[in-house]
């Protein structure tokens, strides 16, 4: 089979991402020092024209290349979209950061633009080689930018977790993948879906062993309980640019397998698949939003968070219609905007020598900063889903889809640990508007690291007051 | 045109934006602009309110000043807003009553008064919205949202204890909210509309309606508060600082009501009735019981939130009264005077404990002490100021010729008609109230001069005259003349009457 270029069209992005990659790093090699943040605007541009070719190709219909192991669908581009979106603000947010601790080096963005890579093609995964590719391109290079800061030994045992539990995680996926590929006899996605059948006609031992290591394996990548280990320390450990880039856009890829995997390769096992997504979220909304309450760092706070949040996700996947993956879609990219914003603010408040990483740094923030305690506010309340804002329609969304399947009492159950989680986002807003500070210096940054991150928090308050369009954007990539 | 302009939309965002401009123009550094702008704004707001009453049609039930558009088109979610003779007094009082808490607050909040002012003004907006709401999801994000603002009031101006207040205030009404929403997406899963017009309509079995109706009594409970889900209030009220008490008594606690009226009643009628023994039953416990609490409280805010919650309980009974005696006589007219009632009481108690929480203030911002044992012989140094808290201590107490006897009067006259027992426990308040309001009253006003402090107190000044008289104004005018707010209420009283006789079943 030849391969004409219309064949290559539909990878158009991510080819170019990669050329630019490849010539980025050569830039980088011979740039000198001084002019290092040459490689941060390649990048940033890199990210900017992808993002707009992703959109040129918008597809009406899915369209299947490279021997039906690509495929470019609407899900696909918008999550994409959102994933170069994301990534242009990790970077911007952690130019300073980088730059005050001696880290501002080509690595940190060259890992990250073949993260984003690896994203992609894990998005456009139509095939469980295709998949796995996209995926290890994407942990290889989150394992090296964990380790960064070399020097920190917070920072290498974080790394040493995530990677060994992450490689467990791989193994575990990959046993799941051959089991499968032992009991349909192909790695094809659309084929796998045939041979299951719409009602899991097909159904055997074989492949419910499977489709149990693929789950496991991919509830370990996302962070559920009770496969969620790696989350708190990652997300503690980690340079907090780190963690505000694995907190966000691979989020959205994590999301993508999932629906790869289950959705279009196994909606035929949807019974049992999803009891296996009730009790992961479950569990993670109950450890997650207890466990945080006893936190004291906001980092590792946000890191349970994280975990709560991946249950709410689920519950849009368990309602399993066509609007209850929007409503989960739309989860998870509210989620990552927040999440953004919440680890940008402590890196806008963090200095040389200052992590800003303690709840008790933000004691007081109102008198230090009025503006800055505000958007915090906006962003912790967002998360903990209070209206008006954007996290209370992500919430609504789910909790929507589930009464409509007349799961009433799993939407009840996550109401109430969502109560729970309410408690402590609003403990920073205690901290932050009923305490005083201990610390009185004003809040130093740059004035465009100050306008992104207004503009972040005021999107989670714009967004919320008009949430259609979002809303409506993921909708229609499940329309079919 | 006059009825082209949104007036509701004006009332709801005007003083949301003059909150912003209170921020940006007033600030912390320019405090005296932030408060004129912010009395500006609220006087502006109120002003705005005055047309909802003066070109009111009295004829119709129907929402009035309705304005619509789609908010998001794919759920069929509407910016929907209108009033109804039932809303319409609430919305007035809301913006009334921010213009007395703007002025009482003038010279006594001194840190961070610009956001003090900035915080009421968006409550102010988001309470008026939560009561022009006709959309559920729309009253949901206003119902939510007003949390924030009184959140921080609580917290950062509050007293001692301020943070176990808050949050305790926080938590409790928001485990509320949640199985409400629960409630509505279940509803919206059946009938596939978001709008409360559509809700009414839709049929349910009588499970369906009971668990509904539990789930909308978690919410709208914690807010009135009724017994046993009150004990955030007494700690809010008392941790507040003084506006925050006043706008938690005098407005918050109605938007309670208000959701038992407007979702409750109409969406599930069958169960309304199912339930009404207990419902009335927990009124009356909140009536005796927390009037004999309110008596031996040593705190004179702790002491009229109690008597917040007893009179409450007269506003929850007038409304589950009605059942009875659709249910035993059938007679319209009857369940009409409780409702009425309870509706009238809700208005009344907005202005008396308004006007209670302020005559704490007074006395607070010059002794700091809320302790009746802290007081005694006020009167020998602020005359003025205790002929006016006379007048509404009467009036909390149920004087006839002040709106206190008015609301107390019309619940007790139509639980006479569904049953003498009811009537008689209810009629008790009559005695409790003036038991513990006018002891307060004695202990703290008459009698020798208690101690050094009082010996030292300055009658009230032209400012706090100006704020006793604005609310002395329509706690007499209820008392004497009610029946302007009577025709407004009863086309849209008869109306919900009409809905919650037919069963749903």
């Amino acid at each position: 089979m030849s391969l004409m270029l219309n064949d290559f069209l539909p990878a158009a992005p991510e080819i170019f991402l990669l050329s630019m990659t490849c010539l980025i790093l050569l830039v980088d090699v011979y740039v000198p020092e001084r002019y290092r943040l040459v490689t941060y605007q390649l990048s940033q541009a890199s990210l900017v024209v992808t993002a707009i070719l992703v959109m040129l190709l918008y597809p009406a219909e899915s369209v299947l290349t490279f021997s039906d192991s690509f495929v470019l669908d609407r899900m696909g581009s918008v999550l994409k979209v959102f994933v170069l979106l994301m990534t242009y603000f990790a970077f911007f947010y952690s130019k300073e950061y980088l730059r005050a601790r001696n880290l501002f080096k080509g690595e940190f963005y060259l890992l990250g633009l073949f993260a984003v890579l690896g994203m992609m093609v894990l998005i456009s995964g139509h095939s469980f080689l295709t998949l796995y590719l996209g995926l290890e391109l994407l942990s290889l290079a989150l394992y090296a930018l964990v380790a960064l800061h070399r020097d920190s030994i917070v920072a290498s045992e974080a790394a040493m977790k995530y990677f060994i539990l992450a490689a467990l995680a791989s193994g575990i996926l990959l046993y799941g993948i051959s089991l499968l590929y032992g009991a349909t006899g192909t790695l094809d996605i659309g084929e796998l879906r045939s041979a299951i059948g719409a009602e899991g006609e097909g159904r055997n031992i074989v492949l419910m062993l499977g489709l149990v290591f693929v789950v496991v394996g991919i509830a370990f990548k996302l962070g559920a309980v009770p496969f969620h280990m790696w989350v708190p320390d990652l997300y503690q450990g980690a340079p907090t640019p780190v963690t505000l880039f694995v907190g966000t856009a691979p989020k959205l890829a994590g999301f993508a397998m999932l629906m790869r995997f289950l959705v279009d390769g196994m909606v035929g096992l949807r019974g049992d698949w999803s009891d296996m997504l009730i009790l992961l979220a479950i569990l993670s909304l109950a450890v997650g939003n207890v466990v945080a309450i006893a936190q004291t760092n906001l980092k590792r706070m946000l890191g349970y968070s994280t975990i709560a949040h991946m249950g709410y996700m689920f519950l849009g996947l368990i309602a399993g219609t066509a609007a209850g993956y929007a409503a989960s879609m739309f989860y998870i990219i509210v989620y990552a905007l927040m999440a953004m914003g919440g680890f940008g603010m402590i890196i806008l408040l963090s200095r040389a020598g200052f992590e800003s990483d303690r709840l008790d740094d933000f004691r007081g923030l109102n008198e230090r900063s009025p503006w800055y305690a505000f958007l915090m506010l906006i962003l912790m309340l967002s998360m903990g889903g209070l209206p008006p804002f954007l996290g209370f329609w992500a919430k609504w969304s789910v909790l929507r889809e589930l009464v409509a399947v007349d799961m009433v009492w799993l939407a009840v159950v996550s109401v109430v640990f969502s109560l729970i989680g309410l408690f402590y986002y609003i403990r920073i807003v205690r901290l932050m508007y009923f305490e005083k500070p201990t610390d009185h210096s004003a809040v130093a940054a740059p004035a465009d690291m100050r306008v992104m991150i207004s503009t972040n928090a005021l999107a989670i308050l714009a967004l919320g007051l008009y949430p259609g369009a979002l809303m409506a954007l993921c909708i229609s990539a499940f329309a079919i | 045109m006059l009825a082209d302009i949104p007036l509701l939309s004006l009332i709801i965002w005007a003083p949301i934006l003059g909150g912003i401009w209170v921020l940006i123009a007033g600030g912390e550094r320019n405090v005296p602009t932030a408060r004129v702008i912010a009395l500006a704004t609220s006087i502006l707001t109120f002003l705005l309110s005055l047309p909802l009453y003066t070109r009111f049609d009295l004829s119709t039930a129907d929402m009035q000043f309705v304005e619509r558009m789609p908010w998001i088109a794919a759920f069929d979610i509407n910016y929907h807003l209108g009033v109804d003779g039932i809303s319409m007094p609430l919305v007035i009082l809301t913006t009334f009553i921010t213009v007395i808490v703007i002025i009482s607050s003038w010279s006594v909040i001194k840190q961070r008064a610009a956001q003090y002012l900035a915080a009421f003004l968006v409550l102010e907006g988001l309470m008026v919205g939560a009561f022009a709401a006709l959309d559920s999801i729309l009253f949901y994000v206003f119902w939510e949202a007003l949390l924030i603002p009184m959140f921080l009031i609580i917290g950062i101006w509050g007293g001692p204890r301020r943070v176990y207040a808050t949050i305790k205030f926080f938590l409790f009404t928001f485990f509320g909210s949640v199985l409400m929403l629960v409630a509505l997406l279940y509803l919206y899963a059946q009938g596939g509309s978001f709008a409360i017009a559509d809700l009414h309509q839709l049929p349910l079995s009588l499970t369906e309606q009971t668990l509904i109706f539990l789930a909308f009594l978690a919410a709208f409970a914690v807010k009135v508060p009724m017994w046993p889900v009150h004990t955030w209030l007494p700690d809010a009220h008392v941790e507040a600082p003084t506006g925050g008490s006043v706008i938690l008594a005098a407005v918050m606690l109605k938007l309670g009501g208000y959701g038992l009226i407007r979702f409750s009643l109409p969406i599930a009628p069958d169960a309304s009735l199912e339930l009404s023994g207990m419902m009335i039953g927990l009124s009356l416990v909140a009536i005796v019981y927390i009037g004999f609490v309110a008596i031996v409280q040593p705190d004179m805010k702790k002491l009229i939130a109690y008597s917040s919650i007893s009179h409450m309980g007269f506003a929850t009974l007038g409304l589950f009264i009605a059942f009875r005696i659709f249910a035993d006589t059938g007679s319209m007219a009857g369940a009409g005077m409780g409702v009425q009632g309870s509706l009238v009481q809700m208005i009344s108690h907005g202005f008396i404990s308004a006007a209670m929480f302020l005559c704490v203030g007074v006395m607070y911002d010059r002794l700091h002490s809320r302790d009746i044992k802290d007081y005694g012989g006020v009167v020998n140094t602020m005359p003025i100021f205790a002929a006016f808290m006379m007048l509404f201590a009467l009036a909390n107490s149920g004087l006839p010729g002040t709106s206190g006897f008015v609301g107390e009067f019309m619940v007790i006259m139509g639980s006479f008609k569904a049953n003498f027992w009811i009537a008689f426990l209810a009629g008790l308040t009559l005695i409790l109230g003036a038991a513990y309001t006018l002891w307060m009253y004695k202990r703290v006003i008459f009698g020798p001069v208690g101690n050094d402090g009082v010996a030292g107190l300055s009658d009230v000044n032209g400012r706090e005259i100006l704020f006793l008289v604005l609310l002395a104004i329509p706690v007499l005018w209820i008392g004497l003349w009610p029946a302007p707010l009577l025709e407004i209420l009863q086309p849209s009283v008869e109306n919900l009457l009409q809905q919650i006789a037919v069963s749903k079943l």
